[in-house]
């Protein structure tokens, strides 16, 4: 790979993430367990949507083949999306949209705030907006974590099933690949071991908090979503999202 | 069941301004009170501050009672400025 | 309008001379336009006409997000999503403007809302009806916020000071929704494909008499809407909001070059306003009393999710209950 397809197979892992995750809390619209998360939920999907956007963006330009933002989302199947798999799995219960959100937002905050200091000006730019989002996606999960996990019985208990149920996709967040390692190496994406070392180091101090307990970190981990080898989910999720665009291919505008 | 409390809202629109009050919220602690005023009074851009009080702490005065607390300020003129007359010779005060 | 059908408990409107002293003097205050606020002596008529009326509009709020949420995961384009996204957030955010104006009443959020689900309160007919097509999405921005806007923007002048506030608050942030749906079908009536366009015509079709009925019965001679208006909670007839909404609505149609299901709309230049046919009413009664194609799912939806969220609500209060312990220990 050239450094620049490198660069668009690193962005899409950003973008793809941002908008799977952003489509999975649309599925929740009408749905929350208060009123006051109908409207935190909402808020953390179009965060996440817009910087889904921002990043396609980026890489239709790097691309230069005349597919622009919507394309690459609307119209590229499961083995093209590189989204890292914890993004699709499904709703659960509110622990395991929780459990999923904290995993993810823990991920997403260290990972932007190596790329702020970004070599690549347009990135660290994207991602100066998109850590202020963050910062507070990763607040308000945090705090869901530990007010579930050392809230009631029930809810501790449904709190350690959700961790349990998606630690084996947290591999992929921390696990560094080539494409990772070359995009930290050239100064582009943050350094991969202190961002492993910060992953862990946060998520086992709030789980500790939580009264909850974390798998150990030998754990068998569940991989692929950076290579385009999802779980059947993934297939679902772009049939509903991408319905109009399939249905209608001559359309020009919407 | 146990169900969330209610907090009033305030907000300070820009640096300079009184907070002022615009709704309450449902929480279940002040941490929260804070984070669902922001999603919900915020969404425009509409702050610099924001304060939430337990509802329940607050004691306001009855509209009727406005004759007995507030009318016997009418007649207190003596209180603005433009009650004390001065000659124009010593210009702007 | 978002609250059609609303209770106020009288017979007919009483004169001054047959009022209390306490009535009186709120009645004169009304009168001369000055705002009731939450600690002033009120009719408990007055009271209880402003929480079904402030709850059934919250309810609307609310479940209005459904069926745009039945196509938020099926925007065409990230733009539209966003859009779409955002406006669902304000709906969430109106209703919960709303039912803080209510809670200065004295009533109860959560027993409120436990009067819809048990099908005791209303919401407007108008989320009752499906949304079968990405369409619709435009369709209701245009018709039903443009409906509601009608509404709202009168009620901004109500008497009770703090849904006269909310309602400020609302049609400042709504004035972009109504702008939103009317786009997404101008540009599929200017640059669609035939099948788009089709789109835009059936989803007129299906919407348009819905959203006329969003404003209610007649109200020739309803003591519920005389006794509103001498109260200024009302302070246009639901006929005349139609016919400003008509009014307002037919050049846009026009515009987009589609047409209503309508034989009898034409313009009336004596009235100076355009004639229509009559509603449905059997169709607007059938809805409100829960026999609407969507009325179901609608309240199945919202229920199942205070229902199952109450241990989600139960743990946050369990946990805040600990954490001021270990402060205070």
């Amino acid at each position: 790979m050239t450094d620049k397809e490198i660069l668009q197979s690193y962005l899409l892992r950003l973008a793809d993430s941002d908008m799977i995750l952003g489509q999975r809390l649309c599925e929740l619209c009408g749905k929350a367990p208060a009123l006051e998360e109908e409207m935190a939920l909402m808020n953390v999907a179009l965060d996440l949507v817009g910087q889904a956007r921002n990043w396609y963006e980026y890489v239709a330009e790097l691309e230069g083949k005349g597919r622009d933002a919507d394309q690459l989302a609307f119209l590229r199947d499961a083995h093209d999306y590189r989204n890292l798999l914890i993004t699709e799995q499904p709703n659960g219960d509110y622990a395991v949209t929780m459990a999923r959100q904290f995993f993810y937002d823990v991920w997403h905050y260290f990972t932007l705030k190596g790329l702020v200091n970004s070599s690549d000006e347009r990135v660290a730019g994207i991602a100066a907006k998109a850590l202020k989002e963050v910062t507070y996606h990763l607040r308000r999960s945090s705090e869901w974590v530990k007010r579930l996990g050392d809230g009631t019985e029930e809810s501790h208990r449904r709190m350690q099933d959700g961790i349990d149920l998606l630690w084996r996709f947290t591999g992929e967040l921390i696990q560094a690949d080539d494409v990772d390692q070359q995009i930290a190496a050239a100064g582009i994406g943050p350094d991969t071991a202190q961002l492993t070392n910060d992953w862990r180091g946060l998520v086992k101090e709030v789980l500790q908090e939580a009264t909850l307990t974390p798998q150990p970190d030998d754990a068998w981990m569940y991989l692929g979503g950076k290579r385009g080898e999802h779980t059947e989910h993934l297939g679902f999720i772009l049939a509903e999202m991408q319905f109009l665009q399939r249905a209608y291919p001559d359309a020009k505008v919407w | 069941m146990a169900e969330w409390s209610l907090y009033e809202v305030f907000v300070r629109s820009k640096h300079g301004l009184n907070h002022k009050h615009v709704g309450s919220v449902h929480a279940s602690d002040p941490a929260m009170a804070l984070e669902n005023a922001r999603d919900l009074y915020t969404r425009r851009n509409e702050g610099v501050s924001l304060w939430v009080v337990p509802s329940s702490a607050i004691t306001a005065s009855t509209g009727d009672e406005k004759e007995v607390l507030f009318d016997p300020s009418e007649d207190k003129v003596y209180r603005h400025a433009s009650f004390y007359k001065l000659p124009d010779e010593v210009g702007h005060m | 309008m978002y609250a059609q059908l609303v209770e106020t408990g009288a017979k007919r409107v009483r004169t001054l001379e047959e009022m209390s002293p306490e009535e009186r003097a709120f009645q004169e205050r009304v009168d001369a336009e000055i705002k009731i606020e939450p600690k002033n002596w009120m009719p408990d008529g007055y009271r209880q006409t402003l929480i079904r009326q402030i709850s059934q509009h919250a309810h609307s709020e609310v479940v209005g997000m459904l069926p745009e949420g039945n196509w938020v995961t099926r925007a065409p384009t990230l733009k539209r999503k966003l859009q779409l996204m955002a406006k669902i957030q304000d709906e969430a955010g109106h209703g919960l403007y709303l039912y803080s104006a209510m809670e200065t009443l004295g009533a109860d959020r959560d027993e409120e809302i436990e009067k819809l689900h048990s099908g005791k309160a209303k919401y407007s007919s108008i989320f009752n009806y499906p949304t079968i097509s990405w369409a619709d999405m435009g369709a209701i921005g245009w018709l039903v916020d443009g409906a509601a806007i009608v509404n709202q923007v009168v009620l901004q002048r109500t008497s009770y000071g703090p849904y006269s506030r909310a309602m400020i608050r609302i049609c400042k942030e709504e004035s972009f929704h109504q702008r939103q749906g009317y786009q997404i079908l101008l540009d599929m009536m200017r640059g669609g494909t035939e099948e788009q366009k089709q789109m835009v015509q059936d989803s007129i079709n299906r919407l348009w008499w819905p959203s006329l009925m969003m404003f209610g019965p007649h109200d020739d001679d309803s003591p519920n809407s005389q006794q509103s208006m001498a109260w200024k909670i009302k302070r246009k007839s639901n006929d005349e909001l139609r016919q400003m909404f008509i009014d307002q609505t037919v050049p846009q149609l026009e515009f987009l070059g589609c047409t209503a299901p309508d034989p009898d709309l034409k313009w009336n230049e004596e009235r100076g306003h355009y004639d229509f046919g009559e509603i449905n009413w059997q169709e607007f009664y059938d809805v409100l009393k829960g026999n609407g194609p969507c009325n179901r799912e609608r309240i199945t939806t919202r229920k199942k999710a205070i229902e199952e969220g109450a241990w989600v609500r139960e743990a946050a209060v369990a946990y805040a209950e600990k954490q001021k312990q270990r402060a205070a220990a």
